[in-house]
């Protein structure tokens, strides 16, 4: 693989770049892999990085049926955070967004990531103590948080209103190593180490069925043909539950269309990330100079990438009470994404009744945080079989009653 | 240069001049002229500058798709970024700034980009400022945000100085679009008698067909338009709107109209901008088409324009972009700007067909006129840097060498129309590719569907990829038609106006690179997208990597995601794409339309719902005297409530420690008109009631209280209260404040959906009452003094209710007591609220009454060792954690959550439990805070064993208590836990019993 | 934004005047039930890709609840009716029948077969 610095661009600068090739090769499948992923989203792609950069295991398949990224990797307000209160959701968030500090360096694909800071607000007394709590959480899950006062949130943000009617800004939690990385790069990146680790990148072929043995995976037949392997990861944000039912389980998964827009690119005047969650908004501003917000979820399940507009009037009344600045600005461009919802709203990775297949889906609204930590993880269980990271997140824990459940301290967003 | 021509400009009221500044420059220009007009007119081409680049760009087009004349609007409360030229009205005293320039528009410092610009090719910025990591967050991106963006951002402490509204509208028939296919849809549709709604975006009806000529019966289509106009609004079930874009095309026929009432007359009356929200039976969207550049190098250089843009601003504002205009086309329509211009008197002095055999009719007239005509050739390069100064002429099927240099101040350029599919698209419609006019244009078997499966969308006329005007008015006429009969109306059989067909048109043929085999240093001056600075070149280099799916060309190079979402340059990215992968354009397919159409003001959207309006707060009867005695308020559900009342000087905590005290001393008050009332009612309200609670509350009797926990079907407690029933088949539950509705909502489920053959109402009269606690060791005597009820400890027990006239007011009185005081609730009428609360603070006096707010509650409920849901609970907790065992009934087979609570991990004895928490040191423990237990688990997180549910400083026991939960808690009394606060110091805190005051009630049983 | 009809109150009612209640005809499964059917009552819900029966609350209007069978992927409403039934009206199985010839969901299917 061509190694991206800024010397080899001056260098096919001179030549008019005519000597760039392929970030990654699109091959026709083989006949077997050891590994096969379903899904060439972030998730699926660190999946199968993280099985070869940590296990050797490099004989896999990521089979996609529309193109890499083009999911919710692609589609989501590109926010990364691990203030996360219950311990195994902290343990995973944080882990990924430690390996994005350094993901650039590692896939040698520049994904911007970018630790502006997350800022969660309290405006009321109960989000006080949520966040009061949920710091405490932090400190002894080796997260760094902290609490601020309302005069720190108008440092860091200078368009904010402190002293709205309806809720005053009481304080917020504060993860200065939080931000946001270049979502598209993300997908790209992985799938160029992974091209290049000799693993093939199948786009436009759909699975259409698995094949089992006994109880255990063998194969799975798709729109290019059947290909056997040994073990099956899927993958499938938006289709999780689809996808099981092909493999002959059930997920306690429900999709429902998650939206979000943009502003037109104003010269930055908001350097962090700020949510909302009383008053159910979120924004952030991109490189590009856009107004990054996240809207709501339907409340009914949906797989159309479109949604409500009310949601969206929900979301920019709260950000025009947040930040009344934004009155002034346009809206670009809103759109819509599948997201898989659990009964808990905690994602699910784990072994499934059929012997082979592992599942990782039901990250709800917030996948794509998650998505080198849920690579890494799904790759140890994977290879292992079991994984510190993904103990937790099996999904027999909802016949058991054991739920991890975040809307405790904060509220929609994730 | 660029000037106002002697005549021309149908739009303008050449009599009324306007004076507005530019960069602070003044200028004039006339009434009905756009922002983009009147700068022409004052010879100002270049208007902006390009986001990567900064290259000097001009104004390009002159409606909704232009991509490059942009400025910020207005000044301090009233500015606003990105407003484009093309469609801002001119308006006296208007204040345009050009964007993405420093220092200036003319000398720009961020033009040397333009230098490196072979090492900033389409993601560059993925393939560097790698190393070293720090670098990106402390010098390279605040580099790239120092670039970033378009226009300035509104002051931070902006408060918008308009106001916005919503409005709803229900209609049959939706027609998008005012030109000649719109009217003529909406004359179909409204002869039958169906309701029809009309947008136009442009403040003039009738679209092109005024600037491209032809007839219709015989006159001119302006004649028609106004006919058609006037027709229109002589129906009173036809809704015209001016100045109203079709936003956004959603489920189920409900579509987004975004109106700007007064952007051309800033500060007049009323609202600014208007958001319609629609419900249509039918939309038809006639939404014309989109003229495409051609891609040549040099064709972004300030005076190349659309060659339709060039005769609009002839014919409409009478301005032209310069005197010698060299026109470049693949197509004839083209030919009519360059007759359009030589009517006005200026020099056409070549026409470049880019198609070997040239035109039809029109080119034969353009001949005849004397214009010189070149055909299989085009421009291989335009000359000028901040101006047009000519072009150098190649063949169209060669590399780009240079026949001839013609010097000129103008290009107009055509590479062919798309229609307008966006609003078509937005809720799935699907497109064919129509390979002869290179063109998608709507597949009418593939409409969006509605709610019953039916097409409730249809475009036509050019939208529709109908270009004649006879064929424009047939197919609007029966879209009308259609959509008419499909929303239960009768239309007549009145046909379609007969329009004069043009000439012979000769075909367009596709050029999508010109010279087809451009060089790569022409290709890298190619531009697709004017504002983000897409070339050729880079959507080249994007396939070339492997970003092969028009998705992943779109987001590499960054094509289409400007401001216009590539309303020009989707098309010709897209065709250039599937030239380098070899296959065919309808294979690539287009990336996703999203709306809305053009940016639509957040204000627009926010609507009326800003400041007071944002959530309008619930008030309780007395709201009003505790914001009179300047209370300190806190959100709570929709209510803001009391959280204390500081005295003057006096801080939130000693106002805190002061009410807790003089409640328990002598008499507190409290507004509990927050907690949610529900009656239950019915023959089998009872048994229902069983289900609902924990505990059993059939066999409460008739005069009696009892506490209840409520859980959900999952098992967690998710409200308390206080249950009274009320009379043998009538039970009112008490909830938490924000719960009723809640509660409300989860009884009625379980009522329609489970048990809906249970006779039961369950009604929510939360509004009807106010409540307050009055409480303390005087809330006897201040009850009795007000008079009209026997309220002695024989005659109204502890956890009994009755009903009477106190101080002559109707009331019902409940003795309970969430502070371990002696203590009732007083519900009287919400019309006497007030009243009933002035005579308890006028009969206090003497007691020295002190009104309480949330905090002293919670501290007085915490001392008595009450759970308090939302600090106790938070959504995970089931009764069972909390000690509540005794008010779960063991005799009930069932109630909501006992199944849930059966489970392995409900039953676990780990499950942490409810105790006290004493400090050693009599501290307050920290909010929120852990017990850590011992090393740390396979994460490397530190294990807990438990964790601080409330704590307070207790005024009636001078020191911190709290309550928390604790692994094995209840089995380790006495033993003591070590709690880091965040700064790492420990606090430690014994195990003790979580009832902290008078542990025998005591106090209340007087 | 949806608009459904309300069969109590007869109105086509907008997406905001409603509450989506998740999957209909559950079967309440409460003490002595199995871990199994317990777990597949709360959270093991259907999630088609197509054909789906739901409950809706008229939160807003008439308070009522009603179910509706609607395509999950095209929004279309096959039909809605009351809730207080176990199983759906076989006039909404059959005209789903005449858009989605073939469907089938839980147990439910075309009435004729």
């Amino acid at each position: 693989m061509r190694r991206y610095s800024a010397f080899a661009i001056a260098r096919e600068a001179a030549r008019y770049h005519s000597g760039w090739g392929k970030a990654w090769s699109s091959p026709e499948p083989k006949k077997k892999y050891d590994v096969i992923i379903v899904g060439a989203g972030g998730h699926g792609l660190a999946t199968a990085f993280y099985l070869g950069r940590n296990f050797g295991i490099t004989n896999v398949a990521v089979i996609e049926k529309g193109w890499l990224g083009g999911g919710n990797t692609g589609r989501n307000t590109t926010i990364i955070r691990s203030n996360y209160l219950q311990d195994p959701s902290a343990a995973i968030y944080e882990k990924s967004r430690s390996l994005y500090e350094t993901m650039s360096q590692d896939l040698n694909y520049n994904v911007m990531f970018s630790p502006r800071g997350v800022m969660m607000l309290a405006q009321t007394q109960a989000e006080v103590r949520g966040y009061l709590r949920t710091a405490q959480a932090n400190a002894l899950q080796g997260v760094s948080t902290r609490f601020i006062q309302p005069a720190e949130v108008k440092k860091l943000v200078p368009i904010i209103n402190l002293d709205g009617p309806r809720y005053p800004v009481l304080g917020a939690l504060w993860q200065d190593r939080a931000g946001t990385a270049r979502h598209d790069a993300v997908a790209w990146g992985y799938a160029r180490a992974c091209s290049d680790m000799g693993m093939d990148i199948i786009q436009q072929c759909e699975v259409t069925a698995v094949r089992r043995e006994g109880g255990r995976v063998v194969g799975v037949d798709t729109t290019k043909g059947a290909i056997d392997c040994d073990k099956l990861g899927i993958v499938v944000a938006g289709n999780s539950g689809v996808m099981a039912e092909r493999a002959g389980f059930r997920l306690p998964i429900e999709s429902v269309a998650l939206q979000a827009l943009v502003s037109e690119p104003i010269k930055p005047c908001m350097d962090v990330v700020v949510m909302a969650n009383t008053v159910h908004g979120y924004m952030s501003q991109s490189d590009k100079g856009e107004m990054v917000i996240g809207g709501g979820a339907d409340g009914f399940n949906n797989y159309t990438q479109r949604g409500s507009f009310h949601h969206i009037e929900e979301t920019v009344r709260a950000l025009v009470e947040t930040f009344p600045m934004v009155s002034r600005l346009k809206m670009l461009r809103q759109w819509g994404g599948i997201v898989d919802m659990t009964g808990d709203r905690s994602p699910i990775l784990s072994k499934t009744p059929v012997e082979g297949v592992f599942i990782n889906g039901g990250w709800g609204t917030g996948g794509f945080k998650a998505t080198p930590g849920s690579g890494w993880a799904m790759a140890e269980l994977m290879a292992k079989g079991h994984s510190p990271l993904t103990d937790e997140f099996s999904m027999w824990r909802f016949k058991e009653g054991k739920f991890i459940d975040e809307s405790v301290a904060a509220g929609v967003a994730h | 240069m660029s000037t106002r021509l002697a005549t021309g400009g149908r739009l303008l009221d050449k009599g009324r001049q306007v004076s507005f500044t530019f960069n602070g420059k003044r200028m004039t220009g006339c009434a009905g002229d756009t922002l983009a007009s009147a700068l022409l007119a004052n010879d100002q081409v270049m208007m902006g500058r390009s986001f990567k680049y900064h290259r000097p760009r001009g104004v390009v087009a002159s409606g909704a798709e232009e991509p490059n004349a942009l400025v910020g609007l207005g000044t301090g409360a009233r500015f606003e970024p990105n407003q484009r030229a093309t469609t801002t009205e001119l308006f006296e005293g208007l204040s345009a700034a050009s964007q993405n320039h420093w220092p200036s528009l003319d000398y720009d410092i961020g033009a040397v980009n333009q230098a490196f610009a072979r090492f900033l090719p389409a993601g560059f910025y993925y393939k560097m400022f790698m190393f070293p990591r720090v670098f990106w967050k402390h010098v390279y991106e605040p580099f790239i945000r120092q670039s970033a963006g378009l226009g300035k951002a509104p002051d931070a402490e902006t408060r918008d100085a308009d106001t916005y509204e919503h409005f709803h509208a229900y209609t049959d028939v939706l027609v998008i679009g005012g030109g000649i296919a719109g009217l003529q849809a909406a004359l179909a549709a409204g002869r039958s008698g169906a309701r029809v709604l009309v947008m136009e975006q442009t403040p003039h009806w009738g679209g092109r067909a005024p600037v491209d000529g032809g007839e219709v019966d015989g006159k001119p289509a302006e004649a028609f338009i106004d006919a058609a106009v006037a027709e229109l609004e002589a129906m009173d079930n036809v809704t015209l709107r001016l100045r109203c874009m079709g936003a956004g095309v959603y489920d189920h026929g409900y579509v987004l109209g975004y109106e700007r009432l007064s952007d051309h007359a800033p500060g007049a009356d009323g609202p600014r901008h208007r958001l319609w929200r629609v419900r249509a039976g039918q939309v038809i969207t006639a939404t014309g088409a989109i003229e495409r550049p051609l891609s040549f190098a040099g064709n972004d250089v300030p005076g190349v324009m659309l060659a339709s843009a060039l005769r609009d601003y002839v014919v409409n504002w009478g301005v032209s972009a310069g005197d010698r205009t060299v026109v470049v086309t693949n197509n004839d329509d083209a030919y009519r700007t360059a007759l359009v211009l030589l009517d006005a008197g200026l020099n056409v002095p070549l026409i470049l067909d880019a198609r070997a055999g040239g035109g039809g009719a029109l080119a034969d007239e353009a001949r005849a006129r004397g214009i010189r005509v070149e055909t299989g050739k085009g421009i291989a390069k335009v000359k000028g840097r901040a101006r047009v100064t000519g072009v150098a002429i190649c063949a169209q099927a060669g590399e780009g060498a240079v026949l001839e240099e013609v010097p000129c101040d103008a290009v107009a350029m055509s590479g062919g129309w798309s229609p307008v599919v966006h609003l078509w698209s937005h809720c799935g419609g699907k497109l064919n590719w129509d390979d002869a006019l290179a063109m998608f244009r709507p597949d009418a078997g593939r409409a969006p569907t509605g709610h019953d499966g039916a097409p409730f969308v249809a475009a036509c006329g050019a939208a529709n990829g109908e270009f004649g005007l006879n064929a424009i008015l047939k197919d609007a006429n029966t879209a009308g038609q259609t959509a008419a009969r499909a929303t239960g109306h009768k239309p007549g059989r009145k046909g379609a106006p007969k329009a004069s067909d043009a000439g012979d048109e000769a075909p367009l043929e596709q050029v999508w690179l010109m010279p087809q085999g451009a060089n790569i240093k022409l290709r890298m001056k190619a531009w697709l997208d004017y504002q983000n600075d897409v070339k050729v070149s880079d959507v080249q280099l994007a396939a070339r990597e492997g970003y092969e799916s028009v998705e992943h060309t779109k987001r590499y190079t960054t094509l289409g995601m400007a401001t216009d979402q590539g309303k020009l340059s989707n098309i010709n990215g897209l065709a250039v794409l599937s030239n380098v992968l070899g296959q065919p354009i309808p294979q690539a397919g287009t990336t996703t339309f999203r709306p809305p159409y053009t940016p639509i003001s957040m204000g627009a959207i926010a609507g009326e719902a800003r400041g007071a309006l944002f959530q309008p707060i619930r008030r309780t009867t007395v709201h009003d005297w505790h914001e009179a005695q300047n209370a300190y308020m806190e959100p709570v559900g929709h209510w803001r409530r009391p959280y204390c009342f500081p005295k003057a000087g006096e801080s939130h905590e000693d106002a805190v420690q002061r009410e807790v005290r003089a409640t328990r001393d002598s008499l507190g008050l409290l507004d509990a008109s927050t907690l949610g009332k529900l009656i239950v009612k019915g023959p089998d309200a009872g048994r229902f009631m069983d289900m609902m609670y924990t505990n059993m509350m059939s066999n409460l009797a008739v005069g009696k209280c009892r506490y209840g926990l409520m859980c959900s079907e999952n098992g967690f407690l998710m409200d308390d209260g206080v249950v009274a029933r009320l009379s043998d088949d009538t039970w009112l539950c008490h909830t938490t404040t924000g719960g009723a509705e809640r509660v409300h909502a989860h009884m009625e489920e379980f009522l329609q959906t489970e048990w809906w053959d249970w006779q039961i109402f369950v009604a929510n009269v939360t509004e009807q009452y106010a409540q307050f606690g009055v409480v303390g060791p005087n809330s006897r005597k201040v009850l009795e003094k007000l008079g009209g009820v026997d309220l002695s400890k024989e005659a109204l027990a502890f956890m009994q209710w009755t009903e009477g006239t106190l101080a002559g007011i109707e009331s019902r009185i409940f003795r309970i007591s969430f502070s371990g005081e002696l203590s009732y609730e007083v519900a009287v009428p919400a019309s006497m609220g007030r009243a009933f609360w002035n005579k308890l603070l006028e009969a206090g006096k003497e007691f020295g009454v002190t009104p309480y707010g949330t905090e002293a509650l919670h501290i007085m409920r915490a001392e008595k060792g009450f759970i308090m849901i939302g600090d106790e609970t938070d959504g995970t907790v089931i009764p069972q954690d909390l000690g509540l065992n005794w008010a779960i009934s063991k005799k009930k087979e069932d109630y909501i959550g006992k199944r849930a609570q059966a489970r392995s991990y409900m039953t676990n004895p780990e499950r942490w439990k409810l105790v006290g928490l004493e400090t050693v040191d009599g501290s307050v423990l920290p909010d929120g805070a852990y017990a850590v237990g011992e090393g740390v688990n396979a994460n490397g997180q530190r294990v807990v064993q438990g964790r601080v549910t409330s704590t307070y400083h207790s005024p009636t026991l001078e020191r911190g208590i709290a309550m928390g939960l604790v692994l094995h808690g209840p089995d380790r009394m006495g033993e003591v836990l070590d709690f880091p606060r965040l700064d790492g110091s420990i606090v430690q805190a014994k195990i003790v019993d979580h009832v902290w005051f008078d542990k025998d009630g005591e106090k209340q049983n007087v | 934004m949806l608009i459904l009809h309300c069969p109590y109150c007869g109105v086509m009612a907008d997406e905001t005047e409603l509450h989506g209640g998740g999957e209909a005809h559950l079967t309440r499964h409460g003490p002595g039930s199995s871990d199994e059917d317990f777990h597949d009552y709360l959270f093991a819900k259907e999630n088609p890709r197509g054909v789906h029966f739901e409950r809706w609350r008229h939160v807003q209007g008439c308070g009522k609840w009603f179910h509706a069978a609607r395509d999950t992927a095209t929004l279309e409403v096959f039909g809605t009716y009351p809730a207080q039934t176990t199983e759906p009206p076989k006039a909404i199985r059959k005209a789903i029948t005449a858009k989605r010839p073939g469907w089938t969901w839980r147990g439910f299917s075309d009435p004729a077969k």
